[in-house]
Order: structure tokens, then C-alpha cells, then sequence
């Protein structure tokens, strides 16, 4: 019996508790439904809750439980030699016996003891389809007999069903709150072990970042350094290239779409700029690294100017002209959200156009462009792709936009990328820069948030 | 200060000027929004030093025709005006006509108060400084005090010049908005339901003020409200449906009315 078989079963079951529970009510009212304290399909849906929502919890829960059971079940039915075995053998002699049932290759010969095994787990999982089903048809059915022996007229359906419904929402809210907060748990832990490692003085204050550990005593160049101000300068270097890109085109190209283009060029200009948003960051990545980056060098090499081929300039130029639509998209929107009072004002005592904007809808509208230049901000300092592929690796502290600087983000892929132990300084130095760089985007973030929405409250 | 109590001792009796030509002068003034026509062959003279109140239901054309007299209506793409109106002479609509100097000498008050995001001394001194009236601060400081004054709301500004004009009460900010125009030192001065959003206090107020203003400028208010009409006017223009059905001097608009549709709105019998 497939799970899916179960699955629709129990929503067929739901849907004739629906109906059931329809023709119930009316029949309960002799027919009228203005006797019904609330509306007939409510008492259907309160039905359909009763017999879907127990089983399907329950579904869920026993699927979520099954795999440990079974699993220790079959253990208990292995040889008493083989259930001695470590943790890491006994998992491979599992694997063996389920990839066997499923009818995988297997790392061992299959013998007889295997394949009893095999067909132990197998009929395991068999009776485990059975009593589920049986045991959700039997809470479905239940709870359609239970929930339709309430039905009186009186009966408030409705408002359960509302009650319901509150609860779903506030349990999907929970969901996305609870995934915020457990990322940055698991972040604060891992942190926290790293910092037993390595003094978070020398973390946050350190400029020489070098983080090969040394596997033996005597290896060169493993000194295990992990400050990580040279990362977040380059960081912040790359942002600041990127927004001095990136804040006065959008803003232009805002001011264009609100105040100048017809609405015929709008309507294809800015959906236009925002494709950029749309392009892959890998995308801009490797245009970064393939065409930008050597035409500056090139440029650079015909000036007499020494440029790197993984340059500061190359990765931020390419970062800004990929937060170009945000910048634009939103300041365009808070820009037009000035009132037309305001512009008839400064027209009516005879301002031109470009007075008008300079003097009076910018001012106007300078909090939400400063709100929509922050969240750039936090956006470009948490880009990953484009400096990866064109920004280089080598931590140095410079502020010459030729040179080859790294990043925050660049060093967490690095890190974690191939084989890696899990308990090194190394990796978990990861935790810890992912740790900082939200903290940094947060707070910038929170700043933002707080500069729009004052604005807001100005003219709503 | 000195100098703008002499303007007004100056000019305390002003002319009538019934004989002398119309400050303003419109004729056949139609207006289309896209293929809709808005105004129908508009024929009106506004004089000199006189209050001129336009009159009618809502939607009767008065602040789409009160709008053509500074060309305000060119910032509505679909908007189309045909005919002709004369300031002073010169064809406003003629195509050498720079509407930045025409809104310099019609100056435009709006139905609701809208200060600049600005201090109250720069919400007064954006027109001058656009304009450079003055050459200097204290030539600046000079025009800011004198238009508060002429707007009677020196007083209660003074010490707070620097604070933004949107913290002011909503009649405070009107009269901010007949400061700023005036500072401009323009001749007409169009008044789009000034006193719509406010109180009757401060709405008594800015009649006053209007009464006061006109011994200076020249005065176009469009109104929804027949007392204010007869309150502050000399002349009064009655539109509906988008064609000027009456215009005559207040007194005898609204004792004596010549048309039927006029007797019937100052009645109250339509709109």
C-alpha cells in the first residue's frame, strides 16, 4: 500500500466529510438554512477538519517516526555479534540491508543472514504501511462520526472553523520565524565553539587573515591566523566601489522614470532595469571575471597602469551595475510617492522642472532614498557569486582598486568548499564570519527599515 | 517693515478701474482632458485689484479655468487648451511665452496647504532664491519678514523661522502658502478653494487676509462656498456643466441673477 494510496484516501475521506457534514446541517435545520447558526458549508468544513486533520497529523507524525523504529527493530533482530558493532560499521551493515531491500548494489556479498535481514526490513516496512493506514483511515472515519453527531443547528461552525484557520496562519508564520531563529542559533553556537579556538580579540582586530591550520608540526606556511579585518575591509571596499556605481545611476535612472519619462517610456523602462535584478549572479560573475576584468586590465596595461586580473574594481564595477535596479526600483517608488501638491507648488511660484526636483522632491523623498541606498548596501555586502569568481582570494589590506582584495562571503565558500573536518578553527571560522556579516546586514537593514517607514508616516 | 506699511497706506483706496482694460482677459477658452471637453467657449475679463470668486457645482470647470490662467494645466499630459487669454497684453498661450516667468507673475495658492519639506523661512524664500529677487541675506531676510507680515503670520512665526513648515496647524500653513506667493511679488494671485481644508476660524482669516491682498494684487478665487464668494469678491463668475453661465458683479450675481441655472444654484436648487 503506496503512501500516496493512503494520502488520497484520506483527502476523499475529507471531501465526503465536506459534503456530509453539508447535508447534515440542512437536514439537522429541516432544510432551512437561515435556522443554521452559521452558513451550511461551515459545518462542512468543520467536518472535513475533524476527519482530516487528526489522520494527516498523524500521517505526518508517523512518518516522521517511522525510519527510527523500524530501524531499531531490525537491529534488535540482527545477530547479537553483529549488534556489538561501532556506530560507523553498524550504519554501513544497515545500509547494506536496506539498499539490498530496495534492490541497490550492496558494499558486500549478499548472503543468507543479508538477505533474511533484507527480508525482515522489508516486511517491516510492509506492516508499517498497513497499521498506518488502518490506524488513519480509522482516526478519519472517527472523526466524521464524531463531528457529525455534534451537528445541532446551534452549533457554532463557524467560529471553529475561523479558529482553525487562525491557527494554520500563525503556524506557517512560526515556521519562517522559527528557520530565522534556528539559522541564527546554530550560527551562534558554532561561533561560539570557534571562539574557544581562536580569542575573538584576534578575530575582530586581527589584520593578517591566513586560516591553513597546520596538519603536521613542521609545516611551512600553516600559521593559522584568523583576523578578519583585512576580509571585511575588502568587503566594505567592494561595497563602497559597487555603490559609487550603483547609487548615482539608480538614482538618475529614478529620477528619469518618475519625473521625466512619458508613461509610455516608463512602463518599458523600468521593467527593463529590472531584468538586471532577474540576471543570475553567476551570470555576472563570470562576465565579471571573462570580459570585465581583462578589458581593465587591458585598459590598464595601455595606460601604464599595473591592474590585476582579479581586481577590486572589476567585482565592484560588476556588483554595482547588479544593484542598479534595486537602488532605481525603489527610489523611483518613493520618489513618485511625493506628493503632486508639492511639485504644483513649486511649479505654481515658477520653478522649472529641475528646480523643482532638486529643491523640493528630493528633500522630499531624501529618507527613502537613503533607506533604498542601505538596503543596497547590505545586498552588496552580502553578494557572494560575483567576487568568488572575480575578486580573488589573497586577504590583503589595500585600498588601491587594482589589486586584488577578498571578501567575507569569498572566504566562507573557500572555506567550506572540498573536504573538511568539522571540528578544525579552520571551518568553523565560517560560523563565525557568517556570524559578523549578518550582524552587519542586520543592523543595516534595521537602519533602513526605520529611515522608510519614519518617511512613510510623513504623508500617509 | 516701513516700506510695506506705506505700500498698503499707498494703495488703501483702490480703483475700480471699470473703464480701464481688463487685467486679464480670456476668450473662447475650451479645454479638452483627452476627447473630453471640459470648458466650452469661456469668455471672462478679470480687473485689476479686485477680487474675482468663480462660482459652480463640483466638476463645473472653475479650477480647470482657473488652472489655464498660469498654464498649471500643462503638467497634465492629456489636457489640451484652445482659445485665448491676455495678460496684460500678451498672449499667455503664444509660443514664446516662458511659463517659469508666467507662474512668476501668477502666482498659485492650492486647496490643500502644501509647505515644502523645508523651514519655514525657506518655504517663503524658495521663490525668491529661484528667482533672484535678492542680492543678498538681509535683502532675503527682508522679503521673508515682509510676505509673513502681509500674511499675518509673522507674529506667530517669528521665533521659530527655522522649524519645518509642516509642523504648522493647517490654516498657519495656508497662510505659509500665500507667503511663498507673495514673496515672488507676482501680479495674480489664483486661489484654488483655499480655505477647503480648514477650520472656520482660520478660514476667517484667510478672507480677511484675501480682502487685505487685493489692494495689491489681483485676486482670482475659485470657491465652493457662496457666503465666502459674497464675503470677499467683487466679481463673481457662476460656471456649470463646463460653460460660463453668468459672471457680473457679486451684488447683483447673487441678488439679482440674470439666468435661471444661476438663481437655481445660489438657491440651492442644483449642485
Amino acid at each position: 500500500m503506496s503512501l500516496s494510496l493512503i494520502l488520497g484516501t484520506l483527502s476523499i475521506l475529507t471531501a465526503i466529510g465536506f459534503y456530509m457534514g453539508r447535508s447534515r446541517a440542512l437536514v439537522s435545520a429541516d432544510g432551512d438554512s437561515h435556522r443554521l447558526h452559521s452558513r451550511p458549508h461551515y459545518y462542512g468544513y468543520y467536518v472535513a477538519i475533524w476527519c482530516g486533520l487528526p489522520s494527516i497529523m498523524f500521517f505526518g507524525l508517523w512518518l516522521a517516526f517511522e525510519p527510527n523504529i523500524v530501524t531499531s527493530l531490525l537491529i534488535d533482530s540482527l545477530p547479537a555479534a553483529q549488534q556489538q558493532l561501532g556506530d560507523a560499521e553498524l550504519g554501513l551493515l544497515l545500509n547494506d540491508i536496506r539498499n539490498l531491500a530496495r534492490g541497490d548494489v550492496t558494499s558486500r556479498e549478499a548472503g543468507p543472514e543479508l538477505m533474511a535481514a533484507a527480508g525482515y526490513y522489508n516486511s517491516l516496512l510492509q506492516t508499517s504501511k498497513l497499521v498506518l493506514a488502518a490506524i488513519a483511515a480509522t482516526l478519519a472515519v472517527a472523526g466524521i462520526t464524531f463531528a457529525r453527531t455534534r451537528i445541532v443547528p446551534e452549533m457554532r461552525a463557524r467560529n471553529f472553523v475561523e479558529k482553525v484557520t487562525m491557527a494554520a496562519l500563525v503556524v506557517c508564520s512560526t515556521i519562517a520565524i522559527l528557520t530565522t531563529i534556528g539559522i541564527v542559533i546554530s550560527l551562534l553556537f558554532e561561533s561560539i565553539r570557534f571562539f574557544q579556538k581562536v580569542s575573538p580579540i584576534d578575530f575582530l582586530f586581527g589584520l593578517e587573515w591566513s586560516p591553513q591550520t597546520a596538519l603536521r608540526k613542521d609545516q611551512v606556511g600553516a600559521t593559522g591566523l584568523f583576523g578578519a579585518v583585512p576580509l571585511l575591509a575588502g568587503t566594505m571596499f567592494i561595497s563602497l566601489i559597487a555603490m559609487c556605481v550603483a547609487a548615482p545611476v539608480g538614482l538618475l535612472a529614478a529620477i528619469y522614470m518618475s519625473e521625466y519619462a512619458s508613461p509610455r517610456v516608463r512602463a518599458w523602462v523600468k521593467p527593463a532595469l529590472e531584468i538586471l535584478a532577474g540576471i543570475p549572479t553567476v551570470v555576472y560573475g563570470f562576465f565579471a571575471a571573462l570580459t570585465v576584468a581583462p578589458f581593465l586590465r587591458g585598459t590598464g596595461a595601455d595606460l601604464g597602469v599595473d591592474i590585476s586580473s582579479e581586481s577590486a574594481l572589476a567585482a565592484g564595477a560588476v556588483m554595482g551595475i547588479m544593484i542598479i535596479p534595486f537602488v532605481s526600483s525603489l527610489s523611483d517608488d518613493v520618489i513618485r510617492a511625493v506628493p503632486q501638491s508639492l511639485r504644483e507648488g513649486s511649479y505654481g511660484l515658477g520653478a522649472t522642472q529641475s528646480e523643482t526636483i532638486k529643491q523640493v522632491i528630493i528633500p522630499a523623498a531624501l529618507p527613502g532614498i537613503v533607506g533604498s541606498l542601505l538596503l543596497a548596501v547590505s545586498r552588496a555586502i552580502g553578494e557572494t557569486m560575483i567576487v568568488v569568481m572575480a575578486a580573488g582570494l589573497a586577504a590583503k589590506l589595500t585600498i588601491n582598486p587594482f589589486e586584488a582584495v577578498t571578501t567575507v562571503t569569498v572566504q566562507i565558500v573557500t572555506l567550506l568548499v572540498g573536504d573538511q573536518e568539522f571540528d578544525s578553527a579552520k571551518t568553523l571560522a565560517a560560523f563565525a564570519l557568517g556570524l559578523m556579516l549578518f550582524c552587519v546586514t542586520l543592523v543595516l537593514n534595521v537602519i533602513a527599515l526605520t529611515v522608510v517607514n519614519k518617511y512613510r508616516e510623513q504623508y500617509d | 517693515m516701513q516700506a510695506a506699511n506705506t505700500v498698503l497706506i499707498e494703495e488703501a483706496e483702490p480703483a475700480t478701474h471699470t473703464n480701464a482694460p481688463p487685467k486679464v482677459s480670456a476668450r473662447d477658452v475650451c479645454v479638452y482632458y483627452g476627447d473630453k471637453q471640459a470648458l466650452f467657449d469661456v469668455d471672462l475679463d478679470i480687473h485689476a485689484h479686485q477680487v474675482t470668486a468663480l462660482i459652480g457645482p463640483s466638476g463645473c470647470g472653475k479650477s480647470t479655468f482657473l488652472r489655464c490662467l498660469n498654464r498649471m494645466n500643462d503638467t497634465i499630459d492629456i489636457c489640451r487648451v484652445e482659445g485665448r487669454i491676455v495678460i496684460d497684453d500678451e498672449d499667455i498661450y503664444a509660443r514664446h511665452v516662458d511659463v517659469v516667468h508666467l507662474r512668476a507673475r501668477v502666482g498659485m495658492v492650492f486647496q490643500k496647504p502644501n509647505p515644502f519639506p523645508k523651514s519655514i523661512y525657506d518655504n517663503v524664500a524658495y521663490g525668491p532664491r529661484i528667482h533672484g529677487l535678492a542680492s543678498g541675506k538681509d535683502e532675503l531676510d527682508d522679503i521673508v519678514e515682509t510676505s509673513l507680515r502681509r500674511a499675518g503670520l509673522w507674529d506667530e512665526v517669528k521665533d521659530r523661522a527655522a522649524e519645518p513648515g509642516t509642523g504648522l496647524s493647517g490654516g498657519q500653513q495656508q497662510r505659509l502658502c500665500i507667503a511663498r506667493a507673495i514673496a515672488v511679488q507676482p501680479e495674480v494671485i489664483l486661489m484654488d478653494e483655499p480655505c477647503s481644508a480648514l477650520d472656520p476660524i482660520a478660514t476667517a482669516r484667510i478672507e480677511e487676509l484675501i480682502d487685505e491682498l487685493r489692494e495689491q494684487f489681483t485676486i482670482v478665487i475659485v470657491t465652493h462656498s457662496m457666503q465666502q464668494a459674497a464675503r470677499v469678491s467683487q466679481k463673481t463668475a457662476f460656471f456649470h456643466l463646463g460653460v460660463l453661465v453668468e459672471e457680473g458683479d457679486t451684488e447683483q450675481i447673487f441678488t439679482t441673477p440674470k439666468d435661471d441655472r444661476t438663481q437655481a444654484y445660489i438657491t440651492g436648487r442644483i449642485g
